[in-house]
């Protein structure tokens, strides 16, 4: 056995049937090995669509993602997907092959620091020097990347090693005495935090990622307690949106409910999340009277940005139920009075005074699917129209950059998602600008034959851009225009093998959405939408939650120029 | 805000890129690592290193956290925090101009007690170990003879008393 075949074994020890990756020749070893091996390979295009699609086949399922890429530039490509999931605690193994080791160090074909480049976008990484030490590396960064805040660990073996011959064991024990995480949280923080709670006459919860592996936890806490619950970008599924309960998003580009409560509030509970400033907005003006409570397995995230007056650090499935058991139904009535009241004065609304808008190709996805699909999305204003109309139900099934977000992340994320999640529908929204940044993986959904549909909200500028200069540039469009030179994304799809139409009007589009998310194989809808349209409200960057421009969202906005829909 | 001066302990495993990831935390933070040491503990495989960083105060807690999450770090002591001992060594040579010079160097080194480790015609090489205020109490009565060139190597420190707070934990297995 070589080191290459022992890298396969490891790595089938750890329950491993599946990695995404691109062969080159500093891991043509492994590459060899895999031809015997059980473990499943799926060839992508270009290795950041690999690390995406390991990312999100973590996100889907739960179970570690795992990509291949070679030395230097396969290396180097890695650097974006493994930031990503950096950014979004998402955990990947990821393996790298590179130049042997005499050569390291000397500039050779395709060599890369690879350990130094990747070391600031990972949660751990090793170089392997020998190759007993496989089998133990590869345990480890399981555990480092699947215990405690998950997050991407690289692994970089040389190509000597993979060569060599393996005589270790593959009983080992890990050994990390400087990674202990706190799962368990503290007694009485834990009461300090019930103690708040109990006295709190306007609470709400807020969840963030950390709350897809909790989910049962989350919602039978807000059921018992009675407590309204705003899901983060991240968080969203984690509590699921159609429940009362359910306030939306916060935030940015969140709802008004949603920032009305933080501010009006005076307890935050929050729940495995960070307070990303794209959810605080200007911190001084964040909830000014809230008591903060907040719990994260990550001791470093606590009074980070916002203050925690009560921290708890431990696992939510930990802390939540126990939390739970110490406090009775909120007496919460005249706070879910004022709720109930802004839930009712600001629904989500758009005009439909075009041939087609953006909203309703989103809500028209949500219908037809009935909210039950795995939904992954580009970055932009699709990114945040999908986050407000098509917040999935379950959890794991709202796939999104949302810490580092990267342009480029969806379709692969939608190749990965629909591996975690066999019979599942796997509807990928994008927008003209982000798609082309990992188009080439159309070769791998057409391979495969995956369910993904891929919806392009086609308005033929990048739209979130363009959005920040027509309010904030004074309408000096630049670099936005992309119409003039886009490719006929159906063409482009037709010769990828793909089924594929350009929408233009809502009739094609009512007509053809519940047929695409019937066929279950791939499909691309090419949906031509208005320019202009922008996402709304809206906290200018900078600014505070209670200084939302409302846009279409106002209550009493004229809609002379066409109907408005409440979505 | 100002900038604070905190000295800190930082426990590791011996692995090649570790002294790469904790300062690179410091950099991104905006800490300016003023001495360094690194050396090998009672522990085989563990190796204490001792940080002298200016940065703002309020930063600093949040450079701690970090620094406790790289997975080869053990253990994080802010010595600003905690009653502690730290010491350095210094290595300085000081020009011998006359044979008066001579004499009076030599007497102000006993005060200082500065060991003599190279005689030569015209310089005098002493080792100085102390405390930083002693270091640079030393340097300015040197500075007057004409300090030729000095080498020092950085903070070390441990907490005082019976305090357990760095004990570590054995390693098993050789480094990767």
């Amino acid at each position: 056995m070589n080191g290459a075949e022992a890298l396969l074994k490891a790595l089938e020890r750890q329950g491993v049937d599946l990695v995404f990756g691109h062969p080159g020749g500093a891991i043509l070893p492994v590459y060899d090995a895999l031809y015997d091996s059980p473990i499943k390979h799926v060839l992508v295009r270009h290795e950041q669509a690999g690390a995406h699609a390991a990312d999100a086949y973590y996100r889907a399922s739960g179970r570690v993602g795992v990509c291949f890429a070679t030395s230097g530039p396969g290396a180097t490509n890695l650097v974006t997907g493994l930031a990503t999931a950096q950014m979004d605690s998402s955990a990947v193994v990821a393996v790298t092959g590179n130049v042997a080791s005499s050569l390291i160090g000397t500039d050779a074909f395709q060599e890369a620091d690879v350990y130094g480049i990747t070391g600031p976008v990972t949660k751990h990484n090793y170089l392997i020097k020998n190759v007993e030490d496989i089998p133990r590396v590869v345990a480890e960064a399981f555990h480092i990347a699947a215990t405690g805040r998950p997050g991407p660990v690289l692994i970089d073996v040389p190509k000597d090693i993979q060569q060599a011959e393996f005589r270790g064991s593959f009983e080992v024990e890990i050994d990390l005495p400087g990674y202990r995480p706190t799962v368990v949280g503290h007694a009485r923080q834990v009461r300090k935090a019930a103690e708040a709670i109990r006295a709190a006459e306007r609470p709400v919860m807020m969840v963030g990622g950390g709350g897809q592996v909790a989910s049962e936890e989350v919602l039978a806490f807000a059921r018992k307690t009675g407590i309204p619950v705003i899901t983060t970008l991240m968080g969203i599924g984690a509590f699921p949106a159609g429940e009362r309960q359910a306030l939306g998003m916060p935030g940015m580009h969140g709802t008004v409910t949603a920032n009305r409560a933080i501010t009006h509030c005076d307890l935050i509970l929050g729940a495995g999340l960070r307070f990303d400033d794209r959810v605080t907005g200007k911190i001084s003006r964040f909830a000014p009277n809230a008591t903060v409570v907040h719990i994260d397995i990550d001791p470093a995230e606590i009074s980070k940005l916002v203050k925690a007056h009560v921290p708890v650090v431990g696992d939510l499935r930990d802390v939540l139920p126990r939390l739970g058991e110490e406090l009775e139904p909120l007496a919460i009535d005249a706070w879910w009075e004022q709720i109930e009241a802004w839930k009712g004065m600001y629904p989500e609304r758009y005009k439909k005074d075009k041939p087609l808008v953006s909203q309703e190709v989103i809500q028209l996805l949500r219908e037809a699917s009935g909210g039950d699909v795995v939904v992954t999305t580009e970055v932009g204003q699709h990114q945040m129209f999908a986050a407000r109309l098509f917040p999935t139900t379950r959890p794991r099934s709202f796939i999104t950059s949302g810490g580092l977000g990267t342009m480029g992340f969806g379709l692969p994320a939608a190749v990965g998602a629909a591996f975690a999640r066999h019979d599942e529908t796997v509807v990928c929204v994008a927008g003209d600008g982000s798609v082309q940044m990992n188009i080439q993986e159309l070769a791998t959904v057409y391979k495969h034959q995956l369910p993904i549909v891929i919806a392009i909200l086609n308005n033929g500028v990048l739209g979130m851009v363009r959005q920040w200069q027509e309010m904030f540039s004074a309408e000096r469009y630049s670099e936005i225009y992309l119409a003039d030179s886009n490719p006929d994304f159906a063409k482009l799809a037709e010769a990828y093998g793909i089924e594929s139409y350009n929408i233009f009007d809502r009739e094609t589009a009512r007509e053809l959405v519940p047929q695409a998310l019937a066929r279950k194989k791939p499909v691309l809808l090419n949906f031509f939408v208005y320019e202009a349209e922008k996402v709304f409200p809206m906290i200018p960057a900078g600014a505070g939650v209670d200084e939302m421009m409302l846009g279409d969202q106002e209550p009493d906005e004229v809609t002379a120029d066409g109907p408005e829909v409440t979505a | 805000m100002s900038a604070v001066r905190h000295v800190m302990s930082v426990t590791v495993r011996d692995r090649p890129g570790v002294l790469v990831r904790i300062a690179s935390l410091f950099a991104r933070r905006g800490f300016n690592i003023e001495s360094l040491s690194v050396a090998q503990s009672e522990e085989p495989g563990i190796s204490r290193t001792t940080f002298v960083v200016t940065g703002e105060d309020a930063t600093l807690e949040q450079v701690q956290k970090q620094l406790q999450k790289l997975i080869d770090v053990i253990k994080v002591i802010d010595h600003s925090q905690a009653k502690s001992i730290d010491r350095e060594l210094m290595l300085i040579k000081v020009a011998v101009q006359s044979p008066e010079a001579r004499v009076e160097i030599r007497q102000i080194a006993q005060d200082f007690r500065a060991r003599i480790v190279d005689v030569a015609r015209h310089a005098l090489v002493f080792e100085v170990t102390g405390d930083e205020g002693k270091m640079n109490a030393f340097i300015e009565q040197m500075r007057d003879f004409g300090i030729i060139e000095l080498i020092r190597t950085g903070r070390v420190a441990l907490p005082r008393g019976e305090s357990d707070a760095q004990r570590l934990p054995s390693v098993r297995s050789r480094a990767a």
